[in-house]
């Protein structure tokens, strides 16, 4: 009973947090563009605008909500639903620290689910965000939409693949799809990359790293590869037609996505929640120890839009086919090799 | 207006161009609508395309939704009230219009403007070159979604204003050209300022050129779109930086100098391409010697202190304020001036360098105070008109590519 209590609790609070880092991080974008561009950007709600997402958000709840003319209408609600719902779910299985305490024995693990599939969850439930991004283009009934939503189904075709390469390299490095036994091999001491560094993935696979990062841009429907949105060409893209919450929703799902990728990087190839050099680190140290890495690529997230121009469609295409897709399976090659000697 | 309202409905809705729609891998070619309120068309241009898939196939620039009769106002107005509205030509560049009007109305009135006169305007038009590009460098790059160069060109051309201001009393349309010469004189103290501030913007256009330049996606986003050969510029009429991406040194300032810029140092950068990245590269490289043409300017402001900065002509010339409030045969001149100046019979043309390319000002005279016939030569309306030359067979993105290496102001091209 009490673990079922413990349970519940840990969704309550991890998915609140989640929500709030997703309303924080529109802030952060708001606030290092702005660094960026000698600007001081929103600083009037609260202490240095800490309070800003939250006007935001009533805002867009007394916003009109609009449904143009010619669209389907249920697809047109659902999609946004589906982006944020998919973006929220896949953080379930997220290992963000360890051990929080015992009850009855029953070890309660700083995660929603600990699943045994834990990876292949994130993917295949991260990967359905898209369809939020497809249906909303479709729906709306405008040409630019449609566009937005057609080339996001082509990113994404380019794109998962040598993602998910890029995880089946860690998976076959770990023998585990379970991201905290991921975590616990960087962790332990005999995984020690030429016995001093941090036994972390990323000295195992700095081409897989390298490669997944950068997917998880064109994953997320970033810039440089904000081809679905780009406001430049298709106006809003996808999103073109939407207005109040609606549009809101698309938004956390989209700082969720970036959120829950930048925790799948730091898990996969940075050793998650471990602090190097101390195994039996304590619960909160770990957990912080987890958020510095997350925010540190959370803000690569924003330095990287505010800086770079944007890809063109076709190029994207050719480097996730021609360039990523080889290099992802030369890696699995090669991984495979050193695994099985 | 139903009507219209109606045609222009069922015009947009046309979806099935010509293509066979039985084919599953060839779907109907979609007619789109860019503008004229599009984030890429800087502006009113109105940008009608048959789109199959991301291709363009056909591109038709709209243009007039910014139409305001300027050239029947200047014939209706008269010579003198004119000056404000060429500041609302291509506003960008209000100084750079005020100054090719003047040249103009002078060369119909053989009026000699003072040296010290032209001087000032020199300073102005190029500080005017640089505000010019500054937008345009700014705005093709957001258009190409590098966000944070457009707020460093602005935070420039936001200095560059307060100099504007500090001279003129006004950050845009300032209209301080006067037929013969300036409204006001410069002060030294303000010299000092507008030297230092070309100094460090050069700075700045250093690290630009490290952010985009030397970027391998801005590269590859520009090198070879909109392609165009130096027989295809001259036959489209192109001029200015657009011209001489392609290789065509033609400078007014260096080929038929005025206001004195025979005397001034400085290079005429040309491309070898002529695609969208060498114009970039022309802007920039324009900027720099801009910027070394109005240095030399404040030196040799330094050098003719105290000169006189409007001519004195009573024929054409306001009577200092002063003795219009003093004397009645002055207060009768200045009111004869303002109502009823007239410019003697004839014809006159000017052309200046703009930023966009050459701007012209043909005036005819019958020897009254209404003009017979104002035409100006817009650049920018050529540049527009290149566009489907350039952009059509290519996909969405190239066209953006193109309509912001191109650079046109709408004000100027519907006038």
């Amino acid at each position: 009973m009490t673990v079922l209590l413990a349970t519940i609790l840990k969704v309550v609070v991890i998915f609140g947090a989640l929500i709030s880092a997703a309303g924080i991080s529109t802030l952060a974008e708001r606030r290092v563009s702005a660094w960026i561009q000698h600007r001081i950007g929103p600083n009037r709600v609260g202490p240095f605008g800490v309070l800003q997402p939250l006007a935001d958000g009533i805002k867009f709840i007394f916003k009109e909500e609009f449904v143009p003319e010619g669209a389907n209408r249920w697809l047109f609600i659902l999609a946004p639903a589906l982006s944020a719902a998919a973006a929220l779910m896949s953080v379930a299985v997220i290992p963000f620290g360890g051990l929080i305490t015992e009850i009855d024995g029953t070890p309660i693990l700083m995660s929603i689910a600990d699943l045994d599939i834990g990876a292949l969850w994130v993917v295949a439930i991260g990967g359905l965000g898209i369809y939020g991004v497809i249906l909303g283009g479709w729906a709306s009934n405008s040409k630019y939409s449609l566009f937005g939503g057609l080339r996001a189904t082509a990113q994404m075709i380019s794109y998962e693949l040598s993602m998910i390469l890029c995880i089946l390299a860690v998976v076959a490095m770990s023998d585990t799809l379970n991201l905290r036994e991921i975590v616990n091999l960087q962790d332990s001491a005999d995984s020690r990359c030429f016995g001093f560094l941090p036994g972390w993935n990323i000295f195992y696979q700095p081409l897989a790293f390298v490669l997944f990062v950068i997917c998880t841009f064109a994953e997320t429907n970033r810039h440089p590869f904000d081809f679905a949105e780009c406001e430049s060409e298709l106006v809003g893209g996808f999103h073109t037609e939407y207005s109040s919450m609606k549009f809101a929703l698309f938004f956390i799902g989209e700082y969720c996505a970036m959120i829950v990728m930048s925790c799948m990087t730091v898990t996969l190839f940075l050793g998650g929640f471990s602090v190097p050099y101390w195994s039996e680190a304590p619960f909160l140290i770990g957990l912080a120890s987890f958020l510095l890495k997350v925010t540190f690529f959370m803000f690569l997230f924003l330095w990287v839009r505010w800086s770079l121009p944007r890809f063109r469609y076709d190029q994207l295409m050719n480097l996730g086919w021609k360039v990523f897709l080889p290099l992802a399976l030369v890696n699995i090659l090669l991984t495979g090799l050193a695994v099985s000697l | 207006m139903s009507d219209l309202f109606e045609y222009r409905a069922g015009e947009m809705g046309r979806e099935m161009g010509d293509t066979d729609h039985d084919d599953p891998l060839h779907g109907a070619e979609v007619e789109l609508n860019m503008g004229p309120s599009h984030p890429a068309t800087h502006g009113v241009l109105r940008l009608k395309v048959l789109a199959d898939g991301e291709i363009l196939r056909k591109i038709d620039p709209v243009i007039g939704y910014l139409h305001r009769g300027k050239e029947k106002t200047c014939e209706s107005l008269g010579w003198r009230k004119f000056f404000v509205h060429t500041d609302r030509l291509d506003y960008l560049q209000p100084l750079l219009n005020n100054c090719g009007y003047a040249m103009a109305l002078e060369r119909l009135a053989g009026l000699e403007v003072p040296e010290r006169a032209q001087i000032i305007r020199v300073l102005l038009m190029e500080t005017s070159r640089i505000m010019s590009h500054l937008i345009a460098i700014g705005v093709s790059a957001m258009d190409l979604g590098a966000i944070s160069m457009f707020f460093f060109t602005f935070d420039q051309r936001e200095k560059a204003y307060d100099l504007l201001d500090a001279y003129t009393g006004h950050r845009m349309n300032n209209t301080y050209v006067r037929m013969g010469g300036m409204y006001a004189d410069i002060e030294d103290g303000l010299l000092v300022s507008w030297d230092k501030y070309m100094t460090t913007f050069l700075t700045e256009v250093d690290q630009w050129e490290e952010l985009l330049t030397g970027n391998r996606i801005w590269f590859e986003r520009n090198r070879g779109i909109g392609k165009l050969t130096k027989e295809k510029a001259l036959a489209w009429g192109l001029t200015g930086p657009n011209l001489r991406a392609t290789g065509v040194p033609f400078d007014l300032r260096k080929d038929e100098p005025y206001c004195g810029y025979e005397n001034y140092e400085f290079e005429v950068p040309i491309g070898e391409e002529g695609d969208a990245f060498d114009r970039y590269l022309m802007r920039i490289e324009e900027m720099r010697q801009s910027a070394r043409i109005a240095r030399q300017a404040i030196t040799k402001l330094g050098q003719c202190k105290g000169g006189e900065f409007l001519a004195d002509d009573r024929r054409y010339v306001l009577p200092r304020k002063h003795d219009v409030y003093n004397s009645m045969e002055e207060l009768i001149h200045q009111f004869k001036i303002v109502t009823d100046m007239a410019l003697p019979v004839g014809e006159a043309y000017a052309g200046v360098e703009s930023s966009k390319g050459e701007l012209g000002f043909y005036i005819a005279s019958d020897g009254t105070a209404q003009p017979l016939r104002c035409h100006l030569r817009a650049p920018s309306l050529m540049n527009v008109q290149v566009i489907p030359e350039l952009a059509e067979g290519k996909l969405l993105s190239d066209v953006v590519a193109v309509l912001g290496s191109l650079d046109f102001v709408m004000g100027e091209v519907d006038r």
